[in-house]
């Protein structure tokens, strides 16, 4: 999945950009509150080893209040198919993370 | 400057640990918070006195899809985490009420079979299913004596955020381990006691002061299907 993502910005750096005319290029609205738990260019390349990591420690070993949670990102960054999707479908990545979670901001 | 020497290993050992690595650092502060995970120590179950429970009265089966975010169908393909189950004793006429959701098995037969690791026992003894392991191959279900276990089989929308579930997932009562690691009972315990009934306690298994282990040593609780001596978190009293 993250070769794929690598050949896609590849791909979008080597290509004219008429060639993705097809796909809107990402239009992310503003966060809710405060500044993120890590800057823009490492959350936009660690966002899933940092979730994957945290799922594990909080389903297997009970923690909760970490610093890193989809919940979290849902929360600031608002409804997900208007905040994650945007990306995921601009990169070609898939997203399944809300078949079973909640996609739309708990407060 | 006046520095005492704790003050002066401290400020050292935390610019040591971000001038090494900066995953170094990140497993300290997971030490530092250890406090908050699950402990071996603790083995949380639940005592359910049946002299208590009544019949017709679904409070805890009702908490329960609130809370966890369960549609309340009983039909096949619903999801269901408590059964509420009747029985009658044929010579006497004796009728029983109880509930009967996941036993929370310190042997659970459920982990014995999952070929994926989906199915696991946390540190405290709550049996859970890890979706993002589970492939649905429902062999928990077939291991399960207590039938506790529900398949998802439609996909779900606006679930809890606490408490994510989706299709093709195993799944069962998590003892509301959501509120648990928060420092609250389950929803059931806490409806069940709202309703004035008080037939559900929950509580630290290992712990001889609480108040389960209590009322366990002083009046006795039994275990559904004892012989299979899977030594279950959840027991049941007055029968």
């Amino acid at each position: 999945m993250r070769l794929l993502a690598a050949l896609a910005l590849v791909a979008s750096l080597a290509m004219p950009a008429g060639a993705f005319a097809g796909v809107d290029k990402p239009n992310l609205p503003k966060a809710r509150s405060g500044p993120c738990i890590a800057p823009p260019e490492v959350m936009r390349r660690e966002h899933p080893d940092m979730l994957k990591h945290q799922r594990t420690v909080t389903v297997h070993e009970g923690v909760v209040g970490a610093k890193v949670s989809l919940e979290g990102c849902i929360d600031c960054h608002g409804p997900a198919r208007e905040f994650c999707a945007q990306c995921h479908r601009y990169a070609g990545v898939h997203l399944d993370c809300f078949q079973c979670h909640a996609s739309r901001p708990s407060r | 400057m006046n520095v005492t020497r704790r003050q002066f290993f401290g400020t050292t050992a935390a610019l040591a640990g971000m001038a090494v690595a900066p995953g170094l650092l990140l497993i300290e502060i997971r030490q530092a918070n250890s406090a908050t995970r699950a402990s071996s120590k603790v083995r949380w179950g639940m005592l359910v006195d049946t002299t208590r429970c009544v019949e017709g009265c679904t409070a805890c089966v009702t908490a329960c899809n609130k809370e966890n975010g369960l549609s309340g169908g009983t039909g096949p393909d619903d999801s269901q985490w408590i059964r509420k189950i009747e029985l009658k004793e044929k010579s006497t006429g004796r009728a029983l009420s109880l509930p009967v959701m996941c036993q929370h098995c310190a042997k659970p037969p459920c982990v014995d079979v999952c070929p994926t690791g989906a199915s696991f026992k946390r540190a405290d003894g709550i049996v859970l299913v890890d979706r993002h392991l589970c492939i649905g191959c429902r062999y928990c279900m077939m291991a399960c004596p207590y039938k506790a276990r529900s398949f998802v089989h439609e996909p779900l929308h606006d679930q809890k955020p606490d408490v994510p579930r989706g299709q093709g997932c195993v799944e069962a009562c998590t003892l509301c381990v959501q509120r648990v690691d928060r420092g609250r009972e389950p929803a059931c315990v806490e409806a069940c006691r709202t309703e004035g009934r008080d037939a559900l306690l929950f509580g630290d298994l290992n712990d001889p002061g609480s108040a389960i282990a209590r009322r366990m040593r002083e009046a006795g609780a039994r275990q559904i299907r004892a012989d299979l001596a899977l030594d279950t978190g959840v027991r049941y009293q007055g029968f």
